[in-house]
């Protein structure tokens, strides 16, 4: 039964390693004759990354003072935001930008790795190290640096670059950060405290200090790189892609009277977490599921999950969804795995399926074709760590 | 529910029940009531690590913690935890290790620190240049999973949520100096939807080590009046000459009023509403017309559903920088016009520093109990009065008043402003 305050999403920006907006990723993702990933195994050997495809910042970004400002990760994200802004028919209004509310999902920036290596490789011959560190950190940092790595200033760079200024909050925490935003900002329209919001992130996965990261975790798969379900067999492990998701997600109301087009209705998020003792992540998923789904369409549903690949947590999310017996897709083959916009990116691909009416093609041979027509699709996402997260999206 | 548990606006009324507080001033609300009334300064210089060479060597550090293989992040959730369990106790609320809400916390940002790529960078091996190929072999020895556990952005409020054993999936946010009050904001929220009865808002911010002094420095944002330490912090005054970083944590047990009322908890103080609006015209200035920060004040009061003549007091944002104080003002004197001369307004960093983080959920703190000693605490070290900032900043002594409502004010880099509007108990 259609409501005034149902979240809907009438905007999409997605730029990844398969490309710049819907179009483009419904093509790879249906490419005849197979998926084919889009990887760089050479770059970071032996650790594969989903490299970002070519864009033309200046389309987004016009200023190149702004473009200088920003490192990678907060151009992709503001890049992003322009295309999510523009598919909505949001952008340069600045009546709606006034009042748009804004939840991002952030990580931090990068660091200057010559300037790290100059200094790592100095200290243990300096006699007085702390006072080296300091006169170097003084000398060879650039002082616009630190505003590209604070977490806030992806928030601060699309506030500046697309006027988005009714409120900023930023969350941190890996792929939870990226649930939450979701699950407030649906339920901030369902409360009526926000009618229009955008709500995504970004992840470069190009960045020698993030792949170092998760190196010393042991959790990074190596070359030459497999799909995500079959890896786990072989060289379990997360493979890292870059890239930028934004959604508009609307109350109903909002979006009927501006004339709005919707791309799908997010029926219901949860999020949970959990210390991860054995099933204890199954069991929130499997709760999630009950409250969101007391009953499943078992013809018309499919699953896409943005398992990270990391060992432990995709293992028992696989065993999981197969007892689900419903198609499924994992994004981190599409894309890679991108921490905090993972989820968000997740919710664009099923947005885009509901709104062809199908799901894409299997992306590899552990994953069955879906021949119904989808009328909803189970979003799923176990952080590498922590967090365990679900939503229900359907057609608007 | 009963009409007198909701708001002008029908929302359920929040308020807070239990708070903690740790500064450089000391551990605890009466400690620290008691320095901050009295004009302490907390401002010392840095004994953490070497500060040759450094432009500023002084900060509000918090040095009478300690935790083991200390980092930003460790000694964070350490000033979290201490916090909690004041505000937790204070509130009467839960069960030891069972807090009937979620968690919503303001967290610096995290990343690998000097010590810890030192380490890396020894274990490699590598003899005359050490490159991040270098630290990914040794990474690979898998000595290091520590590391990568605790420098997670997740795991200080994962590992504050099991303890408490808040509900729910654990929030952290960064709003750069705004994040206190946008924790303060998202449980206000929470608990307004219905979505929860209590909320833990925290904010948390031990990040003071070389690189981040420095970075500060190269922006030009920091004090450079070493001498004497405590007299570095000079808010409104004409001699001001930017921010003293520093360092604490505090804490807000919320709850709709009717679940306060329900179990007799001892009301502190309403959170009567919050306002915001962001910037668009720079990384690190206000546009020059204040409207952002004015819109914020205004958004304020009306969540609140108050005008200005009902405030009676302003907790500043107060940094001590030039542009800051100049653009709070410029706000103040638009929203409150011929009162802004004669509504008190002060700045708790003239003693504490700028605790960034965790300046929001600080200063909310120090708010209630400025309503609860009905004392206006002081802004210190202004000996020479600024003629552009024609402020009541209470300057230097602490004084008696009637205060009934306080606002507080919070913005930061990327044009984050946050504005609260905090009451007296309902009578």
């Amino acid at each position: 039964m259609p409501h005034d305050r149902d979240a809907l999403i009438t905007g999409i920006g997605l730029i990844s390693c398969l490309g710049e907006g819907p179009d483009a990723h419904w093509e790879a993702l249906n490419r005849a004759g197979g998926f084919a990933p889009a990887i760089d195994e050479a770059r970071f050997a032996p650790f594969p990354v989903h490299p970002m495809a070519p864009v033309e910042l200046d389309r987004q970004i016009p200023k190149r003072g702004d473009q200088r400002q920003m490192e990678p990760w907060q151009r992709i994200g503001t890049y992003a935001a322009g295309l999510a802004l523009e598919a909505a028919g949001v952008k340069g209004n600045a009546e709606l930008l006034a009042r748009m509310d804004m939840i991002v999902a952030a990580g931090g920036g990068e660091r200057d790795y010559a300037v790290d290596g100059q200094i790592l490789s100095a200290l243990p011959r300096e006699a007085n190290p702390g006072a080296y560190l300091n006169e170097h950190l003084l000398s060879d940092l650039r002082p616009t640096l630190f505003l590209a790595q604070l977490s806030n200033l992806l928030a601060g760079n699309i506030s500046i670059v697309h006027g988005v200024v009714g409120s900023s909050r930023t969350f941190m925490g890996e792929e939870a950060a990226g649930t939450d935003a979701v699950r407030i900002a649906c339920a901030r329209i369902g409360a009526g405290q926000g009618d229009l919001f955008l709500v995504g992130g970004s992840f470069n996965a190009e960045r020698p200090d993030v792949l170092l990261h998760y190196a010393m975790g042991g959790l990074l798969t190596q070359a030459p790189l497999l799909p995500l379900w079959r890896r786990q067999a072989e060289r379990p492990g997360m493979a890292l892609g870059s890239v930028g998701c934004f959604l508009v997600i609307e109350s109903r109301a909002h979006a009927a009277a501006r004339g709005a087009a919707p791309l799908a209705r997010i029926a219901g998020v949860r999020t949970d977490r959990s210390r991860r003792l054995p099933g204890e992540a199954a069991a929130n998923a499997a709760a999630q599921l009950k409250a969101l789904a007391p009953t499943l369409d078992t013809h018309g549903t499919a699953v896409i999950s943005a398992a990270s690949g990391a060992p432990a947590p995709t293992a028992e999310e696989a065993q999981f969804l197969a007892g689900l017996g419903l198609p499924v897709r994992g994004a981190a083959t599409a894309f890679g795995h991108s921490l905090e916009p993972s989820f968000p990116a997740a919710v664009a691909l099923a947005a885009l399926s509901l709104q062809r009416g199908r799901l894409f093609a299997p992306l590899e041979a552990a994953e069955q074709a879906m021949d119904d027509a989808l009328r909803q699709v189970l979003v799923t996402s176990w952080g590498h760590w922590r967090g365990e997260a679900t939503a229900l999206l359907a057609a608007p | 529910m009963p009409q007198s548990n909701l708001d002008k606006h029908g929302r359920p009324v929040v308020v807070v029940t239990g708070a903690g507080i740790v500064t450089s001033l000391g551990q605890g609300k009466d400690d620290n009531w008691r320095a901050l009334s009295g004009g302490r300064s907390g401002i010392t210089r840095i004994s953490r690590f070497p500060t040759d060479g450094m432009r500023t060597t002084i900060a509000g550090t918090v040095d009478f913690v300690a935790v083991p293989d200390s980092s930003a992040p460790a000694l964070s959730e350490k000033l979290a935890e201490l916090v909690i369990e004041e505000a937790v106790a204070d509130a009467r609320i839960g069960a030891k290790g069972d807090f009937p809400g979620p968690l919503f916390m303001a967290l610096p940002p995290v990343e690998l620190e000097w010590p810890q790529r030192q380490a890396l960078a020894a274990a490699s091996g590598a003899n005359e240049t050490v490159s991040y190929d270098d630290l990914l072999r040794a990474a690979g020895t898998g000595k290091f999973v520590p590391y990568y556990e605790r420098f997670l952005f997740g795991s200080v409020a994962e590992n504050l949520a099991v303890k408490f054993g808040t509900k729910g999936s654990p929030i952290a946010t960064s709003t750069a100096c705004a994040s206190g009050g946008t924790a303060i904001q998202l449980g206000i929220e929470a608990i307004r939807r219905g979505e929860a009865e209590a909320a833990l808002c925290v904010g948390t911010d031990a990040s003071i080590n070389p690189e981040s002094i420095i970075r500060f420095s190269l922006l030009s944002a920091l004090s450079t009046r070493n001498d004497p330490p405590s007299a570095a912090s000079r808010p409104f005054s004409k001699d001001r000459d930017g921010f003293v970083m520093a360092e604490g944590a505090a804490a807000l047990v919320i709850e709709s009023l009717e679940h306060a009322k329900a179990r007799g908890a001892r009301i502190l103080g309403v959170l009567e509403g919050s306002g915001e609006m962001a910037d668009s015209f720079h990384r690190t200035r206000s546009n020059p017309d204040g409207r952002p920060i004015i819109a914020s004040l205004r958004n304020a009061l009306a969540d609140a559903g108050v005008g200005p003549e009902q405030v009676d007091y302003i907790n500043a944002h107060g940094t001590g920088t030039p542009e800051n104080d100049k653009m709070e003002w410029l706000a103040v004197s638009q929203v409150f016009g011929e009162r802004a001369g004669s509504l008190p307004i002060s700045s708790n960093k003239s003693m504490i520093g700028h605790t960034l983080t965790a300046a929001g959920t600080i200063e909310a703190v120090f708010s209630l109990l400025t309503i609860q000693h009905q004392r206006l605490p002081p802004t210190i070290n202004y000996e020479i009065p600024d003629p552009a900032l024609p402020v009541d900043c209470v300057p230097n002594v602490a004084r008696d008043a009637q205060v009934r409502r306080v606002i507080s004010n919070s913005f930061g880099f990327g044009g984050q402003n946050v504005c609260l509007v905090l009451a007296a108990p309902p009578v």
